[in-house]
């Protein structure tokens, strides 16, 4: 139902300022730079999607560890190929707008951070997040055993009910525990 | 839990399927313990039991859009009929129970909301159900806060709402009296949506903060939010002040001579001559009422001591200055108190956290990626911070109990010893220069203005060179944490502003108001008013020249003498604390000066963008961890006390015991200034029965000590009860915790059951 016409409708422009987090500007602007992203032929035509290599030349979106994960979440695309629609864009900036709940932005970041998509953040997820926000180099990755513990004490923090892993739930009390959260997950164009 | 995981075995590849997986059975270790048996990390658990704990509630979240569960393999997409073929089970009671109670509608939506709701066709007919029971504007809100796609969220809105639709106005079903209704609200609706992005921009510097916080994080916010706060302090306390004492002494000025009408430029510094007796200091404000009254001709004219009006003519209210400028300094104090102790509450709340234990990892690990910085430099700058932190604090753990031997632990004693010493030693010779210095200078009168600088050069010079002895100390003493050496340094920092700052006040209220005919003062709170000034003055152009000469210079030595390529770093814990003591200064002084918050508006406003381009030209992000909220909570504790709290008490006593000069001001005439309210409380009884309320209101509260006792009272069983709560609820805690765990051993006991009922199903058929 997106469109990618030169134009927004006032109504849709409406309709999506009811239901995303965004100002009138927020997705005007966002429509702007979509727009930027395609090219002069598919910009006439509705619905197009934009393949995620091209999402990635976005400045905001460029050197950010997680921006794979990021398109994968936000993308509804069939061949899970992490392609954004106008929608989905909008839908990503929203969850990371000034605005959006707590609810919304924890639900992402557990999605985001959920890198083999089966619903829980095991060892293996949490070993992979933490080498994502350590970076690339060799001097700044975590040696195995500092990950082992890492991920020890991950757990004995965050599994309430000790199973291994940590749901949805447990994540979202961590995250209600830290004060600083809703500010740092937030992308403005 | 101590696994004895060797994760060089068991660290999972990433699998979504799940066929695989079980065929991936890896080897396991002898060694392996029964903690690890009874944990749900991968083992060799059959397809049907992948299956069953993939599907479980609480692990299903965030699977809510089509393109999701068609992304699972064709093989696992049976994973989902199970469900669809359970789900009617569980729905359409569900919704029965939802259509019958009405009262659970907002439960029923929460609760698909906030636990695991996802998204196949019979929800999205159970979502638009619900959501039709709510109004417009509600099922919006609700609509906006799920997390689903916008192109579902789309959908689910035409069909919940398409009888609202507002496009059409002319429905068949909408009686005459309700259009107008329905488009009051769309007109109401839409000029909200515009308010709001008005506002939100409208918010001052709200889009430099914005750029700024993207490349320097959130500890530099939080020194320019600080700043934006004192400035709506300031302005507060400018307004207030303002319309009722200033704008009325502006239009009724008192005679005085006019031949100081000339203004140079050290007079603008020192405050002396012309400024003097103007409107900035104590000494302007007549102690005059300015009645105003109506002649027969509807003429208005205004008089000063003389009523040259007819007895017959009403008069308006009488304005007694003396009174106005006592309750408004005192009824700013109260009204900024107020929103000090509210903010700090609200800052304390922030900050809690209901810990299990002192170390925070988890929270760590999910929560301190910036996602709003963008350049690369940057991105790795945060990547090579979260890693020190994150080893840092594993290594802390590891050797926490390193024995240090003897020697090493008497050397580092003796540092310690060595750097308190110098502190403390520096702090008294420091307050001890002062003193000497404000005696000499009273002793000899120096009035000529140059002299007059000195004390405050010399105040302002101190604090811009103590503090950097400090943090040299703290640097030599080499701290464990990171934390304990910023809050020694706020300490020693703090330590030193308040013992000037004390000094000081000694100086005013212990020598200067109790004898002004020794230093050949007619008018001492004009002195002290302007001895304030000036030190605002002084502060404020050392700290631009410290911001410009300082760091530009320091940012040229190391580029070119010492050859490193690395900035210096912006220290917030000491320019907040420059802030602080600027705000100390304006609130001490705006008893004797009152428009000293005017100035130090200006002030605050012209060090914004001083520090922002200093910032931007000279200094990096900050290598160190800083703690945003609790730092907000510490600096704001800071400022009510004992900032305020000790600006509050020489105001009391200043009002309640020191005699005013006769000679000037307001309260000339007047054994104390508190006087001043006792008069204007018998004078309105006189001149006007009408508001004799205000003068019953001022007895009952102020003179009646038992309207403060029945307040501290209630205050007390308030705080009481908050404080049992919070006790009741911690004891609940920790049983929910019990209860939690034992739900996670059922849970495993059972999956274990289904994987051994399996096993021996399988090996007998």
């Amino acid at each position: 139902m997106g469109t990618t016409a030169s134009q927004l409708g006032k109504d849709l422009l409406s309709e999506y300022q009811e239901l995303t987090f965004l100002t009138k500007q927020e997705i005007l602007l966002a429509h702007k730079r979509f727009s930027e992203l395609l090219s002069k032929d598919e910009r006439n035509l509705p619905n197009t999607r934009v393949s995620m290599e091209r999402i990635l030349t976005l400045p905001e979106l460029k050197s950010n560890p997680f921006r794979e994960r990021i398109c994968h979440v936000f993308s509804t695309s069939d061949q899970k190929n992490g392609s954004l629609s106008f929608e989905d864009f909008l839908d990503l900036l929203s969850a990371f707008s000034d605005s959006a709940t707590l609810e919304i932005k924890s639900h992402y970041a557990f999605r985001i951070f959920d890198f083999d998509d089966d619903g829980t953040l095991d060892c293996g997820d949490l070993e992979k997040l933490v080498n994502c926000l350590t970076g690339e180099t060799d001097d700044t990755r975590l040696t195995t055993d500092e990950m082992r513990q890492l991920i020890n004490n991950i757990l004995e923090e965050s599994d309430i009910d000790k199973d291994g892993t940590v749901n949805l739930s447990e994540f979202q009390h961590v995250i209600s525990r830290s004060p600083d959260f809703v500010s740092s997950f937030k992308i403005v164009l | 839990m101590a696994h004895s995981v060797s994760f060089s075995i068991n660290i999972c590849e990433m699998e979504s399927d799940y066929d695989q997986s079980s065929r991936r059975c890896r080897m396991r270790d002898e060694t392996l313990d029964r903690e690890q048996i009874n944990s749900l990390q991968r083992h060799c658990w059959s397809d049907a039991t992948l299956k069953v704990l993939s599907s479980m509630p609480s692990r299903t979240a965030g699977l809510n859009s089509a393109a999701v569960i068609s992304r699972q393999d064709r093989g696992s997409s049976q994973l989902r009929r199970p469900q669809t073929a359970s789900h009617p089970h569980t729905s359409r009671p569900v919704q029965e129970d939802f259509i019958q109670e009405e009262i659970s509608t907002e439960d029923a939506v929460d609760d698909l909301i906030g636990s695991n709701f996802w998204f196949i066709e019979d929800n999205k007919e159970q979502l638009v159900a619900n959501l039709q029971g709510f109004s417009v504007s509600d099922g919006m809100c609700k609509l906006r806060a799920m997390p689903l796609s916008l192109a579902d969220k789309l959908e689910i809105r035409r069909l919940a709402f398409t009888a609202v639709a507002e496009s059409s106005l002319i429905s068949r079903n909408i009686p005459c009296y309700r259009r107008l209704s329905v488009y009051i609200s769309r007109t109401w609706r839409h000029c909200l949506f515009s308010c709001l992005s008005v506002l939100s921009s409208l918010q001052l510097w709200h889009s430099p903060m914005k750029r700024l916080c993207g490349r320097y994080g959130t500890g530099v916010l939080s020194y320019f939010l600080f700043l934006r706060t004192l400035l709506l302090f300031n302005l507060l306390l400018f307004v207030i002040i303002g319309l009722f004492l200033i704008f009325p002494q502006a239009i009724h000025p008192p005679p005085h001579d006019s031949h100081l009408d000339t203004l140079t430029g050290l007079e603008l510094l020192t405050g002396m001559g012309y400024l003097s007796h103007s409107l900035m200091f104590y000494g302007y404000y007549s102690n005059t009422i300015i009645k105003t009254c109506r002649a027969p001709d509807s003429k208005p004219s205004s008089t000063g001591d003389q009523t040259a009006c007819n007895n017959d003519v009403p008069l308006v209210v009488p304005y007694s200055i003396p009174a106005a400028y006592f309750f408004t300094i005192i009824i700013a104090f109260f009204i900024i108190c107020i929103i000090l102790v509210y903010s700090m509450s609200k800052s304390f709340g922030r900050s809690f956290q209901v810990l299990k234990s002192n170390r925070n990892l988890a929270a760590k690990v999910f929560c301190s990626w910036d996602f709003k910085v963008s350049k690369t430099t940057s991105v790795r700058l945060q990547s090579e911070k979260i890693s020190t932190q994150l080893k840092e604090q594993l290594s802390e753990m590891v050797s926490g109990e390193d024995k240090k031997s003897c020697i090493q632990q008497l050397c580092r004693l003796v540092v310690h010893m060595t750097a308190w010493v110098t502190s403390l030693a520096s702090i008294v010779l420091s307050a001890s220069g002062v003193h000497y210095l404000s005696e000499v200078t009273i002793r000899h009168h120096l009035l000529r203005e140059a002299e007059l600088l000195l004390l405050s050069a010399v105040v302002s010079g101190i604090n811009l060179l103590l503090p950097s002895l400090f943090n040299l100390c703290a640097w030599v003493e080499k701290y464990d944490s990171p934390g304990a050496r910023l809050y020694v340094s706020i300490f020693r920092n703090l330590l030193l502003k308040v013992s000037i700052v004390g000094v000081l006040c000694y100086r005013w209220l212990g020598k200067i108001a109790v004898e002004p005919e020794k230093q050949g003062l007619q008018c001492w709170e004009s002195f002290v008013g302007q001895e304030l000034y000036r030190l605002l003055l002084m502060d404020f152009i050392f700290t631009a020249l410290y911001t410009f000469l300082g760091e530009f210079i320091w940012r040229l030595f190391s580029e070119k003498r010492l050859k490193r390529n690395r900035k210096p770093m912006f220290d917030i814990a000491r320019n907040v604390l420059e802030l602080i003591y600027g705000q100390t200064l304006t609130w001490l002084g705006v008893l004797f000066a009152p428009l000293l918050p005017a100035i130090q508006i200006i002030k605050l406003f012209v060090v914004f963008y001083m520090k922002k381009a200093s910032l931007t030209a000279n200094c990096q992000a900050s290598k160190k961890p800083w703690r945003a909220t609790q730092m907000t909570t510490l600096f704001i504790s800071l400022l009510c006390f004992p900032s305020f709290i000790g600006a509050a008490v020489s105001v009391t006593y200043t009002v309640w015991t020191i005699k005013p000069s006769s000679g000037c001001g307001p309260f000339r005439n007047l054994t104390t200034m508190t006087e001043s309210g006792y008069l204007w409380d018998k004078e309105l009884k006189n001149a006007h029965p009408v508001l004799s309320w205000l003068s019953w209101v001022y007895n009952s509260l102020i003179e009646n000590p038992l309207f403060l006792f029945l307040v501290t009272g209630v205050l007390l069983m308030v705080i009481y009860f908050h404080s049992e709560l919070v006790d009741g609820q911690k004891k609940i805690i920790s049983r929910l915790e019990k209860q939690l765990e034992n739900e996670g051993k059922d849970k495993k006991f059972l999956i274990s059951k289904l994987q051994e009922i399996y096993e021996q199903n399988g090996s007998h058929g």
